[in-house]
């Protein structure tokens, strides 16, 4: 029997090392287990330890050992959505909107275009649409199917996007859900709320808050939060940013 | 007819719970690894991203209502290498067993890759010949009972709370792969998909403002004009 040490995982790959008993592995296994669903793929998790951190663990533990995955690029990938790719992406986005007309046109007509060449473009943005917050219209973005959201832009969703209660409730009472997150709209405002149920995603342009005439594009973004983007907020106002009371 | 997952219009749920804007992106280290991992085992090329999710949403009600965002995707991804074929049940069972290297192990995603495969991302418009039927503007009504016409109980964009309902379209998209079939191993199946507006009061038996509106994007097979 060939013995995999931890020097011979760095062979995985090499075709002649190929494991030939996994089918019969898998048709052993089929019959071992009287649990009725031992071969039913959506209780496979079950087959690990309950505790998610073991049980990430222990999956991580198995793809590795087998050559599927690269540890190193588990941490490529957090480091990425930890540092780099988040809601300061759309706020570059947002304050150039604010600051230029043309720019503005361009994004709300072919947002793919402009983002591909601000170098905002990735995995979960693919098919982007930005949608404009007016005196009229309160736009407001939710994923009832799932959790759908507009990665290149805003980064990983926040745990209320992903939660029962908001994906429930924002297509059906979003003035309810919008007192949530301490927000009344003005009478006659109307609210446009977009559930992304296809591979679309997208971003809302908040209306630029009061108090900012002459601010450049820096010290607008710094008035962009996330949840403004998402349409549970409104663009901070000059006044209000955290830490300014100089 | 429906699934856990469709939940959107449900009552009960209470509040939102609203975190803190600068709140840690990932909560626990176990949190970004489940992410990651999930990530990497897709980059194996064995499923797409509707096969990814109709398994989330075959979970048991009972599992997905207890389980946090990334213990269904951690469910999600050990369903998949499963079903794939990828790992086996006992593979599973025996994390420190000495499975030796793996067929797919060429496929590996390595970290040098990373950076560019987020950035490429995997657009789903695809050339099609279905030609668009609707353009915006027109009125449309959404399929009487939303599910899976091909594989019973199977995937499908279309919510129930948006079924038979009239909206008009207010943009089209182009041609995307049609979930209802790409999950089942149908092919891509590209066929034209709109953004739609329903006003809330063709959704909802008491809408909460009468001029408010829920915009869906959907697939031409969903939709048929409305006169």
């Amino acid at each position: 029997m060939l013995n995999f040490g931890s020097n011979d995982v760095q062979l995985c790959g090499t075709p002649k090392f190929y494991w030939n008993s996994r089918g019969v592995a898998r048709r052993v296994t089929g019959m071992a287990h009287d649990d009725p669903h031992s071969d039913d793929p959506h209780h496979a998790h079950a087959h690990l330890p309950p505790d998610p951190a073991l049980r990430v663990k222990a999956l991580e533990t198995i793809l590795t050992k087998r050559g599927l995955i690269d540890p190193a690029a588990l941490d490529e990938i957090i480091d990425i959505y930890q540092n780099k790719i988040g809601p300061q992406n759309g706020a570059r986005v947002v304050a150039k909107a604010w600051s230029d007309p043309a720019f503005k046109a361009q994004l709300l007509a072919d947002a793919d275009q402009v983002l591909r060449e601000m170098d905002i473009y990735g995995r979960q943005g693919e098919h982007m649409v930005v949608v404009e917050n007016t005196p009229e219209t309160h736009n407001m973005v939710v994923c009832t199917l799932c959790s759908c959201y507009p990665w290149p832009v805003l980064g990983i969703p926040p745990a209320w996007y992903k939660s029962d209660a908001y994906r429930a409730r924002a297509v059906r009472e979003p003035r309810k859900v919008l007192a949530d997150f301490g927000i009344t709209l003005p009478e006659g405002t109307k609210v446009r709320v977009w559930d992304s149920t296809a591979e679309v995603r997208y971003l809302v342009l908040p209306m630029r808050p009061a108090g900012s005439d002459g601010l450049d594009e820096e010290a607008l973004a710094a008035l962009v939060n996330r949840d403004c983007m998402v349409g549970t907020a409104l663009a901070t106002s000059p006044g209000d940013l955290a830490g300014d009371t100089a | 007819m429906s699934r856990v997952h469709d939940m959107g219009g449900r009552f009960g749920d209470g509040p939102v719970e609203v975190d803190v804007e600068d709140a840690p992106v990932f909560k626990e280290e176990w949190h970004a690894r489940a992410l990651a991992l999930t990530l990497a085992s897709a980059g194996l090329g064995q499923w797409n991203i509707d096969t990814s999710r109709h398994m989330r949403e075959r979970l048991s009600p009972q599992d997905y209502t207890a389980f946090s965002y990334y213990e269904k995707w951690l469910a999600g991804v050990a369903g998949l290498l499963v079903e794939t074929g990828v790992l086996t049940v006992q593979d599973l069972q025996t994390p420190e067993a000495d499975g030796g290297c793996h067929p797919l192990a060429e496929r590996r995603l390595s970290a040098e890759r990373v950076a560019g495969v987020l950035a490429s991302g995997g657009p789903s418009d695809r050339a099609s010949d279905v030609a668009p039927q609707f353009k915006p503007g027109d009125k449309v009504r959404t399929l009487t009972h939303a599910g899976n016409r091909f594989v019973d109980g199977g995937h499908t964009r279309l919510p129930s709370y948006a079924a038979g309902a009239v909206g008009e379209v207010v943009l089209y998209h182009g041609t995307h792969v049609f979930p209802d079939r790409s999950a089942h191993g149908l092919g891509d199946a590209p066929e034209p998909l709109y953004a739609v507006a329903f006003p809330a009061t063709a959704l909802w038996v008491i809408a909460e403002d009468d001029g408010d509106e829920v915009v869906l994007d959907l697939w031409q097979s969903y939709l048929e004009l409305a006169s």
